[in-house]
């Protein structure tokens, strides 16, 4: 299970957003600087929040912003954002947000695999505290990168969870 | 036994609620099927299910979208505590 690409431009290291619609507009921001997405996906992102509420916010510190495919999905990415001071999403337990990944994708399957990937980065319990330390965008590579070849855990090998 | 996990989108957070309630019932010796659903198709896909996982807050608007229903709703605070996950599961199924 391949993650979606996470380049360099896609990487905001202490955004200062002081509220979560400004914290979703960055990594939005990031999307589209990546060339992953056109102008549209950021507000469809936003719109969810609006629509569902804070549920993005799946773990204590992290907001995982995306919307559905659509024709302002150019490619598959990922971007990440890290905020300079914890931002409140009204998630009665997991907030304050001082992460925000965005996802984008083209098509719903490649979705559903490209976000179950995204498990194997977080099961690690101490990725988000490294991403919300982290003071060069390879630290926050690193993060990322060090799922697909964590101690002890074998290459995936087709399967949809190891 | 059937497990839905549920999002707003059901491309997304469900997806890793998928991901790792497999990891869960792995770790629990459980065998059963896990699908992915949006709020929209949860009625269907929850029809012959015996839980659902979703989050606190979306919990109200899935129990709205449910009506009466056998399946037990399991609110999941933190999407990557595979242990969170287990427990709940295993209080509901064991």
């Amino acid at each position: 299970m391949t993650l979606p690409p996470l380049p360099d431009s896609a990487i905001v290291l202490h955004d200062e957003s002081i509220e979560w619609r400004a914290a979703v507009r960055a990594v939005g921001r990031a999307l589209a600087r990546s060339g992953a997405t056109r102008e549209g996906y950021t507000e469809r992102m936003v719109g969810v929040l609006e629509e569902f509420g804070a549920y993005i916010v799946i773990a204590p510190g992290l907001a995982l912003a995306h919307a559905r495919p659509g024709p302002d999905v150019v490619r598959n990415g990922l971007a990440v954002v890290t905020l300079a001071e914890p931002v409140p999403f009204g998630h009665p337990h997991n907030d304050p947000v001082r992460v925000v990944v965005g996802l984008a994708v083209t098509g719903a399957d490649e979705h559903v695999a490209s976000v179950a990937g995204l498990a194997n980065v977080f099961n690690e319990r101490s990725a988000i505290e490294r991403l919300a330390a982290a003071s060069t965008i390879d630290e926050v590579r690193e993060v990322f990168d060090g799922a697909d070849r964590a101690p002890g855990r074998p290459a995936p090998a087709g399967e949809a969870s190891a | 036994m059937r497990i839905v996990a549920v999002c707003g989108l059901g491309v997304g957070t469900s997806a890793i609620l998928k991901a790792n309630a497999e990891r869960a019932l792995d770790r629990l010796g459980l065998t059963a099927d896990v699908d992915a659903s949006d709020l929209a198709g949860i009625a269907a896909a929850a029809a012959d299910a015996q839980v659902v996982l979703t989050s606190t807050e979306l919990a109200g608007r899935v129990r709205e979208a449910l009506g009466r229903t056998w399946a037990e709703i399991i609110e999941v605070e933190n999407y990557f505590d595979v242990d969170e996950i287990g427990r709940k599961l295993d209080a509901s199924l064991g």
